[in-house]
């Protein structure tokens, strides 16, 4: 496997508060990261830094080792941003994903619109492509957020909590869609519900201030001290089940 | 009775409430989709403050609304983007001053008063030559904007976090249309008063929502509603002399219950549908 980017000695933060401490890192290509930490622990920060939207205090992330630039990356960034009120159709937005690179005066014409049909075809949001938003069910609204993150045929797409607003029936079924994806696309995933994404990841970063990459799915309890990552283990076995201790 | 169309002051208003709907019809449904009512009646308010000041000192009001309507519209719009202060208190207090400041101007240049209720209702019958052409302007440069950067304006009013993966000028863009949209209040203030401005930019937008969601349409949509509105009202009150700007405005809101009540009855006819 070739390396997709790297984050060099990355500290970043916000107003005199640094969230992220000395973090240094390799992206391989085609991996599924699951990125976990507790709250606050930077985790969107970290996702803020790779797209460009933060600028680290020091350190940088360098995309040259696999020739990746800021237009190849899709993002869907934490379900609750979008205004589901606002005049806009299911297809605008899978549209909206495919302006990185166009420039302000950025037309959608048919060459585009085809695209678009396509990537809803797969993600099944075809028959709502004329739907608000407000019409749509949360694990719909779900799939059309991703539909915008991937329309742009992104080589690494960033998931910040992707599931949150989800109810678990529809998980299942969108991590499938992740699988499937990752065929062509590296994914970085933050989510804070171990459990669930550990049947799904190929690895784990956990972040907390700093970072440690764990590059198998399978990770422990004491992975997890090992790290300082004081968040709560939930572990699936052959009969899911899940052990609740306490950190002392 | 009188044929409305043999004076050339009708025509002329027409023509005035034609540029007022095109310009209602684009910033209002910008407005309306970025929940920018209250700021917008804040800048309305902030520009009568300016029409004081403008004839306090001798010049032209609405050179002096245009200063106060555009320093309001992009000082709230820099306010809200550094989260300094709440916004709807910033424009609270923005929209008593402007209306302070306004009264206290025209209460201290001697001489001449103006009416007032003039500028709250407007006074479409007197619109002027320079107003039509001020009007045309702002009109077309609407029309380029929106449709030149069409798809940008739209995401960034719809997900501004997001539209930032793809354009630098995310900031930029936002102030613009603020600016544009205040440009747009100060300019039909003569013809069409603060309280008829506030009225266009907001309830056809509402109204044609009421119908799709679909942005485009919207635009295309509550610039004919304004129209008919606008042309409606006025010759509700050519023939009942009743006034021209309050009876638009009653028009606009009557036409607003209408679509209220037609969309409901669709749709418990189309659950009725469903039942079946």
């Amino acid at each position: 496997m070739s390396v997709l980017f790297t984050i060099d000695n990355v500290t970043a933060g916000y107003e005199e508060k640094v969230v992220l401490r000395d973090i240094t890192m390799a992206v391989e290509e085609n991996d599924f990261i699951g990125i976990i930490g507790p709250n606050g622990g930077g985790k969107t920060t970290l996702l803020r830094v790779i797209l460009g939207l933060l600028k680290p205090l020091s350190g940088r992330v360098d995309f040259t080792p696999g020739d990746l630039t800021l237009n190849q990356i899709g993002y869907m960034p934490q379900v609750a941003q979008g205004d589901i009120l606002f005049p806009v159709t299911v297809e605008d937005v899978v549209l909206s994903g495919m302006m990185h690179g166009m420039g302000a005066t950025g037309r959608m014409g048919r060459k585009e619109k085809k695209h678009a049909r396509k990537v809803m075809d797969e993600l099944g949001l075809t028959p709502l492509a004329h739907q608000a938003l407000n019409e749509l069910s949360g694990g719909q609204l779900q799939r059309v957020y991703l539909a915008r993150a991937v329309s742009g045929s992104p080589r690494l797409l960033l998931l910040d909590e992707p599931a949150t607003f989800v109810d678990s029936s529809f998980e299942a079924d969108f991590y499938d869609k992740l699988r499937l994806l990752n065929s062509r696309m590296t994914i970085m995933m933050v989510s804070h519900d171990i459990g669930t994404i550990s049947t799904w990841v190929k690895s784990f970063a956990c972040v907390n201030g700093s970072l440690f990459y764990h590059p198998h799915s399978k990770i422990t309890d004491e992975d997890l001290r090992l790290y300082g990552c004081p968040i709560q283990l939930v572990t699936h076995g052959d009969v899911p089940h899940i052990v609740l201790h306490k950190h002392s | 009775m009188d044929n409305l169309f043999e004076y050339s002051f009708v025509v002329r208003s027409l023509l005035g409430a034609f540029f007022a709907s095109i310009t209602a019809g684009l910033a209002g449904t910008y407005i309306v989709s970025r929940r920018l009512v209250f700021l917008s009646g804040g800048i309305t308010h902030a520009s009568f403050g300016g029409i004081g000041l403008g004839y306090y000192l001798g010049i032209n009001p609405v050179v002096g609304a245009a200063l106060f309507g555009l320093g309001s519209a992009l000082g709230m719009e820099y306010m809200s983007a550094r989260g300094k202060m709440r916004e709807d208190s910033a424009i609270g207090i923005l929209w008593a001053l402007g209306m302070a400041v306004g009264i206290i101007f025209i209460y201290l240049t001697p001489g001449y008063a103006p009416n007032l209720m003039s500028y709250l209702f407007g006074s479409i019958l007197t619109v002027t030559n320079g107003d039509l052409i001020a009007l045309g302007i702002i009109s077309v440069v609407l029309i380029v904007y929106t449709s030149l950067f069409y798809r940008t304006l739209l995401y960034i009013s719809f997900d501004e976090h997001y539209a930032r993966t793809f354009t630098r000028h995310v900031d930029l863009f936002k102030y613009i249309s603020v600016g544009l949209t205040g440009l747009v209040i100060v300019l039909n203030i003569r013809m069409a008063g603060v309280i008829m401005i506030l009225a266009l930019l907001t309830i056809p937008a509402n109204i044609i929502m009421l119908f799709t969601r679909q942005y485009l349409r919207i635009i295309i949509l509550s610039t004919v509603v304004s129209f008919l509105s606008i042309s409606t009202g006025f010759a509700i009150s050519w023939f009942t002399n009743l006034p021209t700007g309050a009876t638009i405005v009653t028009v606009l809101v009557f036409f607003w219950l209408v679509a209220r009540i037609v969309r409901s009855l669709k749709r418990s006819s189309k659950i009725e549908k469903m039942k079946k």
